[in-house]
């Protein structure tokens, strides 16, 4: 969907999700799905439970392969690759394609090598490239200050709320194309949240970001598209303004309006 | 209250919750309680009853080595070697060495063994019929008899080179050691919560790069006490010994011929007539206790969680 020479040019999509099925075993989880994330937007995927809006986020980045019994069926275009092709490098597109998950995962290593893993992986720096590196990305997750006299500590010395911006640091570290964000805050306090939020804000410049959030305003807060999904089915997708204040489908407007949750 | 069952105004708050006690007192049936509380004192007391007849028992074996064994403590019994029947100023020397070393050389074979099994069955054998055989055979492995595999090595191992050995009694005791390993290290490694690999997958990470880096690393704790209770395990083995490494009255660091050691030895001393070995016995079976209680304590203190998430 690119568009040529106009005055006022319309974003990629980074991703296009074309007639996705999801299944867990015999269980039909995910129903034709058809979604496009435009590039350096952040889209907010919510529902209520069991709608299918993490397994949808995980399907992104095919961490569903390491269990046997789920598969999916359909397309999903990354850089004009289907990503679900069996011949698809795993390791390659989740470098490529990084998620946070809901509980916060510190490495057993020091702040720093907990940073510098991902790096590590697939990048040959020096060591001052790395220091530099892993300083950017703690700048970038707004947690430097507060851990830059403690590099060589474990991750693990860090508080819930640290420690879930460490994990995002650790994401951002290896620049990825997309960042997949997996409930970023159901476990943190208020204060905690705010930080995090504020710092999807400014992910957005140099990143893409999918969000899967059960608070419906945290995705009015931060999110540029919304996608609301219910058993399955994705029932509207547009940008969050509208969805939120004219939403097209009476099922979207109960679920706004808190008719059912 | 003349009834508490009747309507009383909505401000006479008090009452109304001296009501509601008083009628949710009448439907508990306190004999059934009383009866309740009986039952619960009577278990307190079998228990704690149980406990301290264990440790009435662990605490009398220990007082028994220590003044039958103590009176052996001397620098002559690390410094002499085994002595002939009723001679004087004997030690062991030779047993404290040469148990030293095949037990050290069981560790050094058996951890790297039993810790990569323990990975493979954690982290790539899940579902296959190999790995399920695996764990079984290592189930059966673990429950052997020691005196079974003292003679499967005697006959596979000393009846070929014609001599007893050190190395045979090292084999010996490395079949005891690893099904150990292999099961606590397993163990530890599944208790690595799935979210951490996750995490690790999710950064681009290979399987490999996750097992060790990430999960190896998160359990090393646990993997490094199982390590250090199978040798434990294994400094106390007696029946393996008398079949393969057999003893050695001299000092000696051939590991390719018999090879003085503290359980044989022990074994060979405490039931003869002479009291001097009687005495070193007694000393020995102190001194084995000694190293495996330290050894315990040590794997657990020193390998303890230290940060608490």
């Amino acid at each position: 969907m690119q568009t040529t020479a106009a005055p006022e040019v319309l974003s990629q999509n980074v991703l296009e999700i074309r007639n996705l099925n999801f299944y867990y075993g015999s269980f039909h989880s995910l129903k034709n799905i058809n979604l496009d994330i435009k590039e350096n937007s952040v889209t907010a995927f919510i529902g209520p439970s069991g709608c299918g809006k993490s397994t949808l986020l995980r399907a992104l980045n095919r961490m569903y392969d390491l269990y046997p019994g789920q598969r999916a069926e359909g397309q999903i275009m990354f850089k004009g690759n289907n990503i679900l092709d069996s011949k698809q490098d795993l390791n390659l597109l989740r470098a490529r394609i990084g998620m946070v998950f809901q509980k916060p995962t510190p490495f057993p290593m020091s702040i720093y090598d907990n940073i510098a893993f991902g790096v590590r992986l697939y990048e040959d720096l020096s060591r001052s490239e790395m220091d530099d590196r892993v300083e950017w990305a703690l700048h970038k997750a707004a947690i430097w200050t507060e851990v830059k006299d403690k590099l060589g500590q474990s991750g693990l010395s860090l508080s819930g709320g640290q420690q879930q911006r460490l994990c995002i640091a650790r994401g951002i570290a290896v620049k990825p194309a997309i960042l997949l964000l997996d409930e970023p805050t159901s476990a943190l306090d208020p204060i905690s949240t705010g930080k995090v939020e504020e710092l999807v804000a400014t992910l957005k410049s140099e990143y893409t970001v999918v969000i899967v959030t059960h608070n419906m305003q945290q995705a009015a807060r931060v999110s540029d598209y919304t996608a609301y999904m219910y058993l399955g089915d994705l029932v509207e997708f547009g940008e969050t303004e509208q969805v939120f204040f004219k939403p097209k489908r009476k099922e979207t407007e109960d679920y706004i309006t808190g008719r059912f949750g | 209250m003349s009834n508490p069952n009747a309507m009383t105004s909505a401000t006479d708050y008090p009452s109304q919750l001296n009501s509601i006690k008083m009628q949710t007192q009448e439907t508990i049936n306190m004999s059934l309680y009383a009866s309740r509380k009986r039952t619960n004192l009577i278990g307190l007391f079998l228990s704690m009853s149980a406990m301290t007849i264990g440790l009435v028992f662990l605490l009398w074996i220990l007082a028994i080595l220590f003044f039958k064994g103590f009176s052996a403590f001397s620098l002559d019994l690390f410094l002499n070697k085994t002595p002939g029947p009723d001679s004087e100023n004997g030690g062991l020397g030779n047993a404290i060495i040469g148990s030293l070393m095949i037990v050290v050389s069981c560790t050094l074979i058996s951890t790297p063994i039993g810790v990569m099994a323990g990975i493979y069955l954690s982290e790539y054998g899940q579902k296959s019929k190999f790995s399920e055989i695996t764990r079984f055979l290592n189930d059966i492995m673990l429950s052997a008899p020691s005196i079974v595999i003292g003679l499967f090595v005697y006959a596979l191992v000393v009846v070929n080179a014609k001599h007893f050995s050190g190395w045979a009694g090292t084999l010996a005791l490395t079949l005891i050691a690893i099904p150990v390993v292999v099961r606590t290290t397993e163990n530890m490694l599944s208790l690595v919560p799935v979210s951490l690999r996750e995490a690790a997958f999710a950064l681009g990470a290979p399987k490999w790069k996750v097992s060790l880096s990430i999960v190896l690393k998160a359990a090393r704790s646990g993997v490094m006490t199982g390590v250090l209770l199978a040798l434990a395990r294994v400094s106390g083995e007696t029946a393996p010994l008398l079949f393969t490494a057999l003893n050695n009255p001299f000092f000696s660091s051939d590991m390719n011929a018999p090879m003085a050691n503290l359980p044989v030895v022990i074994f060979q001393f405490a039931m003869s007539p002479y009291q001097n070995w009687v005495d070193l016995a007694w000393g020995g079976a102190l001194l084995i206790t000694l190293s495996v209680l330290g050894l315990n304590i040590f794997a657990r203190t020193f390998f303890r969680e230290k940060v608490s998430v």
